[in-house]
């Protein structure tokens, strides 16, 4: 049965300085309010992983956070750049940034495999592009039936999932519908889990396309109402897609991004 | 219709819509290919079956999506599957006709960047979003359909990085690598329309948008553009095809 705990307890037990943590959702869903209580509290040394690195991870890599990024894709969705991933990138701002680049493809792949409780995952992928020369975990699998080289890819077992949901039960059972992405795989791949949600109900009232993660499989559920904030909830908010595109501008530049950070997360007088 | 009322990108964005058959499957990316799909769905291809590799099968938007996860795709969708399913069971076994794809360089022989430019992987003098669900689609997809702007600085005669694979080197690679899709057929952009060489796998230039000259698109391509004998030139927008994309790209203005 997972506890029921506040978003500041649940980050300060389950997200250790050094670990690898995956915040995922996909443009749907994102834990927003989950990262920025990881940047107040300060953590370092992360290894963030994500298959579309944007705007939080944005925030969590210029807050240096982060000392290594297992990605596929890194950008401000139907906005352009990610600044303060390509300063650290270009320009070591405010600290290096080591990149484990993969394709979706694949990373969905490598979330499955770990959920999965295999070594490895199985794909037609990456072939004959550049992909394989820098990232170290692509490589090759004979298939013992057919010969076909096939692409193989470690499992990712990340230390700890942190996603957003619609709702949760009582004891912890979590449901989410609409655009559910890789998260279900993200969650059974991890160690430790946290799962934010809008609110809590007595009852899961079946939704269609719904997804329920079991209250047993989850290490802790807090509730955080807008959590995923600028990112939406299907059915409880709608995406703030002014704030994409602001974000542009307040990335752009280290200070401005700093002061942005000063007074919409470290203080929460004025929470994004 | 004469070139003054309509733009390049206009007349860009209907080239490709027009190259979608109706009845189609076809992944669609955000931007350009979404806004061609979609146009296409509302002038003469209605059973065009869209999916967004959000995991949003058959989405059938009112309005353009500003993004890939929009919730009009979900709320408009056949079905919506997760991100593993979508890869997994719809693009890997070929159950996708086309697949629409930008490029921030492009090569003679179709193969894209969308990683880094200049200087090293390491340390780059731009880095790019990078591979998302580029590479396996341009592997696996039916036909790839290329939407780009065309310049010297992205149509280049060699890409820093192969995101995606065109044709590699020549006839023969995708053969050799084992990709089972066709490869980029068509590649679409502001001056005109560019097909690969049958024998040697080179991007082409086939059409010419109305107004654009062959010295035009010589001069915003990076390695010597071969020209094909029966070169056309594109019809212009019709006034539905235009007044069927200004209407798809006032939704974008009114969404908040």
């Amino acid at each position: 049965m997972a506890k029921i705990v506040s978003l500041a307890d649940g980050i300060a037990e389950l997200v250790h300085d050094g670990d690898v943590v995956a915040l995922e959702g996909f443009t749907h869903l994102i834990p927003f309010a989950a990262g920025h209580e990881i940047i107040r509290q300060g953590r370092r040394g992360l290894t963030l992983v994500r298959m579309t690195p944007d705007v939080i991870y944005d925030q969590l890599i210029g807050a240096g956070c982060a000392s290594r990024l297992v990605f596929s894709w890194g950008g401000n969705p139907g906005v352009g750049s990610l600044h303060r991933f390509r300063d650290a990138v270009q320009h070591s701002w405010p600290a290096p940034l080591e990149l484990e680049e993969h394709s979706h493809a694949g990373m969905a792949n490598r979330y499955v495999a770990g959920a999965s409780g295999l070594p490895f995952a199985v794909l037609r992928g990456y072939t004959g592009t550049d992909l394989p020369r820098h990232t170290a975990t692509i490589r090759t699998v004979d298939c013992p039936f057919t010969g076909e080289t096939l692409t193989a890819l470690p499992a990712l077992r990340p230390d700890v999932t942190v996603v957003h949901a619609q709702r949760a039960d009582r004891v912890g059972n979590v449901q989410m519908w609409g655009i559910t992405g890789v998260q279900k795989e993200a969650v059974l791949a991890a160690r430790r889990s946290l799962v934010t949600v809008e609110e809590f109900v007595d009852e899961l009232t079946p939704v269609p396309g719904q997804v329920v993660l079991p209250g047993w499989a989850i290490t802790a559920v807090a509730r955080v109402p807008g959590g995923a904030h600028p990112s939406y909830t299907q059915g409880y908010s709608v995406r703030d897609n002014d704030f994409y595109r602001d974000w542009d501008a307040i990335s752009r530049d280290r200070d401005t991004f700093r002061a942005w950070i000063a007074r919409h997360v470290l203080t929460t007088e004025v929470p994004a | 219709m004469s070139a003054a009322d309509w733009s390049a990108d206009e007349m860009m964005t209907v080239a490709a819509a027009r190259q979608l058959r109706d009845g189609t499957v076809c992944f669609v990316g955000i931007g350009l290919p979404s806004t061609a799909a979609n146009l296409a769905r509302v002038t003469h291809a209605p059973g065009l079956v869209l999916v967004y590799e959000s995991g949003c099968l058959g989405a059938k938007p009112d309005r353009l999506p500003l993004s890939i996860g929009d919730g009009i795709l979900a709320d408009t969708a056949d079905a919506v599957v997760s991100v593993p399913e979508v890869f997994n069971y719809w693009l890997q076994p070929g159950r996708i006709d086309v697949g629409f794809l930008g490029a921030a360089q492009l090569d003679r022989h179709g193969n894209i960047n969308t990683t880094v430019i200049g200087g090293s992987y390491a340390d780059p003098a731009v880095r790019l979003p990078g591979a998302g669900g580029a590479p396996e689609i341009a592997a696996s997809c039916g036909e790839v359909v290329v939407i780009v702007r065309q310049s010297r600085r992205t149509f280049t005669g060699r890409v820093d990085f192969v995101t995606s694979v065109g044709y590699g080197t020549g006839p023969g690679d995708r053969a050799r690598l084992g990709l089972r899709g066709g490869g980029p057929r068509t590649v679409i952009t502001d001056l005109g329309v560019l097909e690969p060489d049958p024998a040697t796998g080179e991007l082409t230039l086939t059409r010419l948008h109305p107004g654009v000259t062959v010295e035009q698109a010589r001069a915003a391509t990076g390695w010597p553009l071969a020209v094909a004998d029966g070169l056309t030139t594109n019809e212009p927008p019709t006034p539905d095809e235009l007044a069927a994309l200004r209407a798809l790209q006032a939704t974008l203005k009114a969404t908040p």
